[in-house]
This record gives structure tokens, sequence and C-alpha cells, in this order.
């Protein structure tokens, strides 16, 4: 086959990926501000703001799993017993906080299911954070084989980014809420977003002087002989985002801030990208070496050129049907 | 021996038999609601529109528990069976990816609208958004199913280095179980449905009320149980006879037959004994199964000794569930008929030991779809992919038993307290009945204003 469909594959699974992360990333942190809500109130309405969007950005998920299953096989097949536990976690936290949108409301127990969606958003974050930190930290490999145990992803650096992600995620959801909300609630949230701020710039500087002392290749691409100059605009737009986001905070603009997130979740992404490609099984296999035959790229090539633009043509139209301010009570869907 | 291969294959089948639940009823209940709104749009008639609310707060918590419990399958192919996703993915991986792309963001990206839309978009838009949500369960039993029947009966590949490598998509897609398993699989999804809807009516016939949407419900799920339960009787038997020519051991398993005879008898009971190879206590219909599987008395049948005791499936699984999937399969042909007399004497109200057997009936569908299940993943056994790849050489090499007995015990505590938590608030939602007219007046107030948003309660 003359095309090497590799770097567009890879494009497309970072880029289903990094959604997933953007759109699940708010919904869960949403989740995992729950119990810190003023009052029931602020809580229905934080819950009515994720209800008709929650298990679309979810789908992302699915859309990672199996990408990387069709298009980088071999990738799929040893990271995934690497981090068995973490996976085992963030399924049973998805689905007690999946159940909970429906479950809540029919429950006599309403509140075992708040703290099951509170719970179920938490666990979920913090696996999905060590399994970043450990795919980071590189994967012991035998033949096509993980060779390592079960337990090996238990290490203080992916805890560190479990840490990290569980602030990331609730500065995305306190901004949407920002976004999406407004009285009580919409202050509340902003304090919030002030204080995860500064909390998810520490977990970002600390991931980051940490990382290139795990791995010389990382150490190499950041500090290394070649170009690391055109690598400079990353920290310093990332620290500019963060201005950015503080100001617009303090300003009190509604929809700046979420974008400002936003931002900061891209160049964190970009930043990881740097280090770890052309790597798909860090530190032993490239992404060339684990893809799927050509014939099989092809294949599902075809069909997602033509139907990816029709998914984020519905997913922006959907987005648009729920625009505006969620309202306490029966406003919302008048 | 208890080890990890075990375990995974335990938990696997623990996590998809409770998962396929769901699919069970929303796949036909997804039609079932784009059919209901459809004739609200076109006819305006209220009934209709208060037998879709309904639905939809029904939909509502067994799609999200569906989606919930569905994330967890495509990993568990990482999580415990890596190798199988070593060998197979190139061939399987596009198909499973053309499930999400096609079907996975077409009902979640319009559910959110059929849910909580409907005083935000204009009428022909939602009933759009439920014609969307229903063709994308479809899809994705299209694809997902097409993938199972790769590994019951794979087609259109080659072996470079112990991987399968696609050489020919169509007959990779189209490989020979699948237009049976296709069929088969959606027909039994809408008779589960189906069966469902007239035992809901027939609840709240049963307690004098809700009489005039239950007798619509009841009339339009006998008028398509009236069309699927034969047809499926014939889909299964024609199914049956692609899994003699293409899985003859699985058939065997399936009829506990041991020896290769013409004037096979069909086995009404039989208790198969593996290690002596024969069964004790035969009660049979002498001849019948060649008949049956042949189409003449003559016909001559494979039995299981024509294949080493290791390539043979394990025998009185398969043997008692598929057993138990026929003799379902018979009570609701006579359920239907029973319904289409009484239907046709106008007695169908009345009909006090009916609506009775009705309400017993509601989870049968259920109980054949996981009964067709094992007999068909169990028959496949020993093989993950039939005749080429070993069940035993697809588990992840790294899992050590405490691992997978770890996880095993977690899915286990959750399913249990998710799904038993989902039956008892979706019966509540059954016990909590229809909705009066005057709640759907457009611009009533709601009926608990500071109730917030979610399907079961809010659904407009």
């Amino acid at each position: 086959m003359a095309l090497d469909l590799v770097p567009l594959w890879a494009a497309i699974l970072a880029f289903g990926v990094f959604m997933y992360v953007l759109l699940d990333g708010f919904d869960l942190g949403v989740g995992i501000l729950f119990p810190f809500a003023p009052d029931d109130a602020s809580r229905n309405t934080m819950m009515d703001s994720v209800a008709p969007i929650w298990d679309f950005n979810e789908t992302w998920l699915v859309l990672g799993g199996v990408g990387l299953l069709a298009a980088f096989p071999l990738a799929f097949a040893i990271v995934i017993p690497a981090v068995y536990f973490p996976i085992l976690f963030m399924l049973i936290g998805l689905i007690f906080r999946g159940v909970a949108f429906e479950f809540r409301h029919l429950s006599n127990r309403r509140h075992w299911w708040d703290r099951s969606f509170f719970a179920g958003s938490l666990v979920a974050t913090f696996s999905q954070g060590v399994v970043l930190g450990t795919f980071v930290q590189g994967i012991a490999v035998d033949g096509r084989h993980y060779a390592g145990g079960s337990f090996d992803w238990l290490t203080p650096f992916a805890l560190l980014t479990g840490a990290g992600l569980v602030a990331g995620y609730g500065l995305l959801g306190a901004c949407w809420l920002v976004l999406k909300t407004e009285g009580e609630v919409h202050e509340w949230a902003r304090r919030k977003a002030r204080q995860l701020a500064i909390g998810v710039a520490a977990f970002v500087a600390m991931v980051s002087l940490w990382t290139p002392f795990i791995q010389p290749q990382v150490r190499e691409r950041w500090f290394g002989g070649e170009h690391p100059l055109w690598l400079w605009p990353v920290p310093v737009v990332t620290t500019a985002l963060f201005v950015f986001l503080w100001r617009s905070l303090a300003r009190g603009r509604d929809a700046t801030p979420f974008l400002a997130a936003l931002g900061i979740f891209a160049m964190a992404y970009l930043g990881l990208a740097i280090s770890i490609f052309p790597m798909v099984v860090p530190y032993s296999f490239d992404l060339w070496q684990a893809a799927a035959t050509p014939r099989s790229q092809a294949f599902l090539m075809i069909g997602t050129l033509f139907l990816l633009p029709i998914i984020l043509g519905y997913t922006v139209w959907s987005y648009w049907v729920f625009r505006g301010k969620v309202r306490a009570g029966g406003g919302y869907h008048s | 021996m208890i080890d990890a291969l075990l375990l995974s294959r335990l938990q696997f089948a623990w996590v998809i038999a409770l998962h396929i639940l769901l699919p069970a009823f929303t796949v036909g209940l997804a039609a079932y609601i784009a059919v209901l709104e459809g004739i609200y749009f076109f006819t305006r008639r209220a009934v209709f529109l208060r037998l879709s609310r309904f639905w939809l707060r029904l939909f509502a918590v067994s799609f999200g528990m569906g989606v919930a419990s569905g994330i967890v399958m495509p990993f568990q192919f990482g999580t415990n069976w890596s190798r199988f996703s070593d060998v197979t993915a190139d061939v399987l991986g596009p198909l499973m990816a053309y499930e999400v792309l096609m079907a996975f963001f077409l009902e979640a990206g319009f559910l959110g609208v059929l849910l909580f839309g409907r005083e935000r978009v204009p009428p022909w838009v939602h009933f759009f958004a439920g014609v969307m949500v229903a063709a994308g369960t479809l899809l994705s039993t299209f694809w997902i199913l097409s993938a199972n029947s790769w590994m019951q009966t794979p087609a259109g590949h080659a072996m470079v280095d112990g991987r399968f490598v696609p050489q020919d998509w169509l007959r990779v897609i189209f490989n020979p179980s699948f237009p049976y398993r296709l069929v088969h699989t959606t027909m039994a999804f809408f008779i589960t449905t189906a069966l469902v809807v007239i035992g809901v009516a027939a609840y709240h016939l049963r307690r004098g009320r809700h009489a005039e949407e239950s007798l619509v419900m009841q009339k339009m799920g006998l008028g398509l149980l009236a069309v699927l339960v034969p047809l499926q009787i014939l889909v299964g038997d024609l199914h049956g006879l692609n899994t003699l020519e293409h899985q003859p051991a699985k058939l065997a398993a399936m009829e506990a037959n041991w020896e290769t005879q013409a004037r096979m008898p069909l086995l009404l009971f039989a208790w198969p004994d593996e290690a002596a190879e024969r069964n004790r206590l035969e009660l049979g219909v002498p001849v019948l199964g060649s008949v049956i599987l042949g189409h003449s008395p003559d016909a001559v049948v494979r039995g299981l000794k024509e294949w080493k005791a290791e390539d043979r499936p394990p025998v009185a699984i398969p043997f008692f569930s598929f057993r138990l999937m026929v003799g379902l399969g018979v009570l609701m042909l006579a359920l239907t008929i029973a319904g289409l007399v009484l239907w046709r004497r106008g007695r169908l109200a009345a009909a006090a030991g009916f609506q009775r057997a009705c309400i017993l009936a509601a989870p049968l569908g259920f109980v054949a779809v996981v009964a067709g299940w094992v007999t068909t993943e169990v028959g496949r056994q020993p093989w993950v992919v039939y005749g080429l790849v070993r069940t035993r050489d697809a588990v992840t090499p790294s899992l050590g038993t405490h691992d997978v007995a770890l996880s095993l015990l977690v899915y286990v505590l959750a399913y249990v307290f998710i799904f038993g938590g989902g039956l008892l608030f979706m019966a509540r939602l059954v016990r909590r009945g229809f909705d009066s007219d005057a709640e759907l007046e457009p611009g009533a107030p709601a009926a608990t204003p500071a109730r917030p948003l979610s399907g079961a309660t809010r659904v407009r």
C-alpha cells in the first residue's frame, strides 16, 4: 500500500482521546464537585447541566479503546493488561456514576446515589490519571506481551498524575458550571474554579518537572541538543493560559474560563505527546511497529473520514439544542 | 482447575450475560418508541404520546445501564484476552470500531434530544431523533453480531505469523453464520420487548386501570408476536442447519449425539456423561433428528466421537440451554395463539387467566436470549475462533489467579447491586403508570416543579 496511514490514524486516535478528556472531563468534574455544592437545589442544577450529554461524552472513551484496538492492536494488547486494576476501577466507577443520573430520582435513598455519583466520578478520574502516569513511565514488555505484574502501576508518579487529573477534571467541571449556571451555584463554582486553578497549576508544574527524569528519551526530547527551541512555546503558552484563566475568573466572565481550561488541557496533552512520540507502547514499540496491517487501517479509514464529520455535526447540534443557562426547577425544559 | 483462564471465562460470561439483557430490551424498545412517536406525529392521538412518554422513562433507565455496562465490554478484550486481541484485531478491530462510529455515537447523540428535547425542537425533529436512536441500536446489533459470527465461522482472512489478516472484507463481515445469527438475534430482541410490553399491559389491566393504553399496547405487542414468533421458529431451524454445516461439533453437543448415525433420534431429555461418552436416561423420538437436520430418515448426522476429546465442546450445557430456549419458544407460540383467539373474540381485557399468563411471560424473552447465547458460545468451545484459536491460548499471559479472582468478585458485587437496583426502579416506573392528559397540555405546570432533569422523571 502506497499511502502510510499510520500518522493519520495516530492523529485521529489522539483527537478521539482528547475529545474524551475534554468532554467527559467536565462531566466527571461536575461529579467530583458534587458533594461540595452549597445545597440540594445546586446539586440538581449541576446534574441537569450534564444529564443530556454525559453518555455521548463517554462514547468517546469507547472510541478511544476500540480505536486503539483497531489501529494499533499491539499497543492495546500490551498496555491494557498493564493497567488491569486501574481499568477495572475506572469501569466500575463509570457504572456507579452513570446509573446515578436516573437512579437518584427513583430511589427513596437519593443520598446513596448522590454519593455513588461522586465516588464513581472520583474513582474513574483518579484511575484514568493512574493509567496516564503508568503509560508515561513506560511498560515492561516481553515479546508481544506485557511482562510486569498486575500492581506495577502503583508508583508515586502514577498516584501523582491520578491526583492531578482529579484536580484537572474538577477545574473543567467548575468552569463548565460557570458557563452553564447562574445565581448561587454559579458564584460557588467560580470560587472553586479559582482554587482548583492553583491546584492544577501546581500539579502541571510537578508532573512537567518529574517526567524528564523518568526516561532518557523524554529528557533528550525537551533538553537535548537537536531543536529544543521550538518546544519553548509549550510551557510559555501554558503559563499564559493560566494567567488568562485567573483573570477571566476574576473579571466575572462566563465563557472564557471554560475555554481557557480547555486550552490548558490541550497544552498539557500536547506536551505529553511531544514527550512520548513516536512511542505507543512506551518505550518499546513505536506507532509503526504496533500498527494494524495497512488493509485494516485503510478499510476503517474510509468510513471514519466519512463518519467523523457527521458525528461532530450532530454533536454540535445536540449541544446547540441544550444551549444557554440551566435553571433550577422547571425552567430547563421550557 | 481454578486458574486465571477459568476465572476470566467466568468473568466474561458474567459481564456479557448481564449486559446482553439491556440490548435485548432496548433494541426492540427503541424501535417501539420510534413507532409510537411516528403514530403520534401523524395522527396526534394523545394515547400514543402517553405510551411513548411511559416507555421513554423505562428506556432512559435501561439505556443508561446499557451504556454503563457496555463500556466494560471492549476493555475486557484488553484486560483479560490480550492474546485474542493481538491475534484477531486486524480483522475484528475495524468491525467493532464501525459499531462505535455508526451506532454508539448515533444513539447517544440523539438520545438527549429524544429524552429531554421535546419542547426544545419541532415535533418532526423529535420524531426523527427517535428514529435515529432506533437505527443506532440496530446498526450496533449488525456490527457486533458480525464480529461475534466471525469468531464462530471465520472467513475472508489469511494467517500471517500466527495473526489473522483480512483478505476480503465482504467475506469477513458476511461470514457464513452472520445472516442467520443477525436475523435470529434481532427477532429475539423484538420478541423480548413485545413480551415485556404485553406483560406490562396485563399488569395494568389486572389492576383495573389504564385500560385504553393497555389494550393498545397489548394489541400492538400481540400483532408483532403473531408475525415474529412463527417466523423465529423457522429462522431458528435454518440457523441450526447452518450450524450443522459449519460447526458440526457444536450441533452434536446441542443434540448430545455421540455416534455418527442415520435415523438419529431427537432427544427430548438425556443426561450426557462426557467421561463415558454416552447419555444416561435417554428419552427421545426415533428418527426425528435425522428428519429435522437432514430432511430424510436416512440422513447421516455426525456424532461427538468423530472429534478428539480435546476438540469437543462441553455437552451438557449446550444440550440443556438449547432445550430451554426451544421450550420457551413453544410457550411463546402458545401464548401468542391464545392472545390472538381472545382478541378475535373481543375478550382480551376480560380474560383473567390469559392476562396472568402474560405477566408471568414478561421475562421469558430474556431467559431465552441468554439460553441461546449460552448455547452458541459454550458450543463454540474449546475454540475462541472456531477451529483455529483455542480459548486457553487467548487469555492475557500476565494475569495471576488472584488478580482475576479479585476483579471477578468486584464485577459480581457491583452488577448484583446495580442490576438489582435497576430492576427495582423500573418496576416502580411500571407501577407509577401513565400520565394523565392534563399533565401533557402544552404549558401546563410540571406535576412536581422542583424535580430536576432525568429521563425517568422529566421525559416530555
